[in-house]
């Protein structure tokens, strides 16, 4: 079969590779010039260098054969969207794959009719919504040796820390905000910064003060 | 009559200043605090600091009663977006987008939005200017 894998993050790497093993034939587009060449090195001259949301890379990848399978893997919610919509609607292109970065934005891909979606951030939250008891906070790196636990928490609307400006919540001692993600992007918390529901905080407690964090920002536990 | 301006860069604050400045009720949204400079010490209308893809932003800045929606903000994909979301989920009935790329304009030209290119403008008026100034062959 033929496929057209736009994105060479580790998403699109990882599926091109398993695809050409399975022997399809494939074209791989990425744009960004440091990945490109790195790629390159990898699969040679199935990989292009360009956006994939200019119809003219599309065309040259042979998105007018059309694909069996169009995989729209970038970084970019909103490019991953409109590769999508491209494809269907203008070339009838009958299998597009979109990957989902940003779970708010599920709702725009359902209103659009790219109905194939895979968002890694949703599986993985259904899977801690069962195994972890305490809802809300992630446990994603513990130093045993520093004796800390980096953590990521879920601002909701309720949420005590909602609206207010990081330098104004009473955080345990020995714990900090790193950075917030919202929108797909990253920045890092700053006295200033207000937190939103929705917003994503990377932390950083002291082992035994997490679930102090986690009270700080989200409040008890349900 | 009122009017969600979506991305306050150059194109968008003037574009909401103009419209407040005809008599509508403008809300803009951007990202940066700091694109609320680009409306004037005068400005009276509505800012609300968030991306246009978040539905509460949207929301925030009035789109469930909005007229008109005008989205200019510096990535075409994500203007793309946010202009069907406007006029497919809040079923806003004028919705301009401005897009840079003439290939994905014409692509989504006929879809009740209007879409403006300002690249196809520049195309076609520098075309006609240099032609305009081409010197007449004399028949002589």
């Amino acid at each position: 079969m033929y496929v057209i894998v736009a994105g060479g993050g580790k998403v699109g790497s990882n599926v091109t590779r398993t695809l050409l093993d399975l022997g399809h034939e494939l074209t791989l587009i990425e744009q960004r010039s440091d990945t490109f060449a790195r790629l390159e090195e990898e699969f040679g001259p199935t990989v292009m260098r360009g956006d994939a949301t200019e119809i003219a890379v599309l065309e040259r990848a042979g998105i007018a054969r059309p694909p069996e399978l169009l995989l729209a893997v970038t970084g970019d919610d909103e490019d991953n969207l409109v590769i999508s919509q491209i494809a269907k609607e203008a070339y009838g292109v009958r299998k597009a794959v979109a990957r989902v970065n940003d779970p708010r934005n599920q709702q725009h891909f359902d209103l659009l009719g790219i109905t194939q979606t895979v968002c890694a951030t949703t599986s993985i939250l259904g899977l801690v919504e069962h195994e972890v008891p305490e809802h809300g906070l992630v446990q994603l790196l513990e130093l045993q040796k520093e004796g800390l636990l980096v953590v990521e928490v879920q601002v909701e609307g309720g949420s005590p820390s909602a609206g207010k400006k990081a330098g104004g919540i009473a955080l345990p001692q020995g714990s900090r905000l790193i950075s917030v993600f919202r929108q797909g992007r990253t920045e890092l918390v700053e006295p200033s910064t207000v937190l939103r529901p929705g917003d994503q905080v990377l932390a950083v407690a002291p082992t035994p003060k997490a679930m102090d964090l986690r009270r700080a920002l989200l409040g008890a536990p349900k | 009559m009122n009017a969600v301006v979506v991305g306050c860069g150059r194109v968008g604050s003037s574009v909401a200043k103009g419209l407040a400045a005809e008599g509508w009720d403008v809300t803009v949204v951007d990202e940066s605090e700091d694109a609320l400079a680009r409306l004037g010490a005068g400005w009276r209308g509505g800012f609300v600091v968030g991306h246009g893809m978040d539905v509460n932003v949207l929301e925030r800045a009035g789109v469930l009663d909005a007229d008109a929606a005008v989205v200019s903000t510096d990535g075409d994909n994500t203007n793309l977006v946010i202009g069907q979301v406007l006029q497919k989920r809040y079923g806003i009935t004028t919705v301009v987008v401005r897009l840079l790329d003439p290939a994905r304009a014409k692509l989504f030209g006929d879809r009740g939005m209007t879409i403006v290119c300002p690249t196809r403008t520049a195309i076609a008026e520098l075309l006609s200017t240099v032609e305009r100034a081409k010197p007449k062959v004399s028949s002589a």
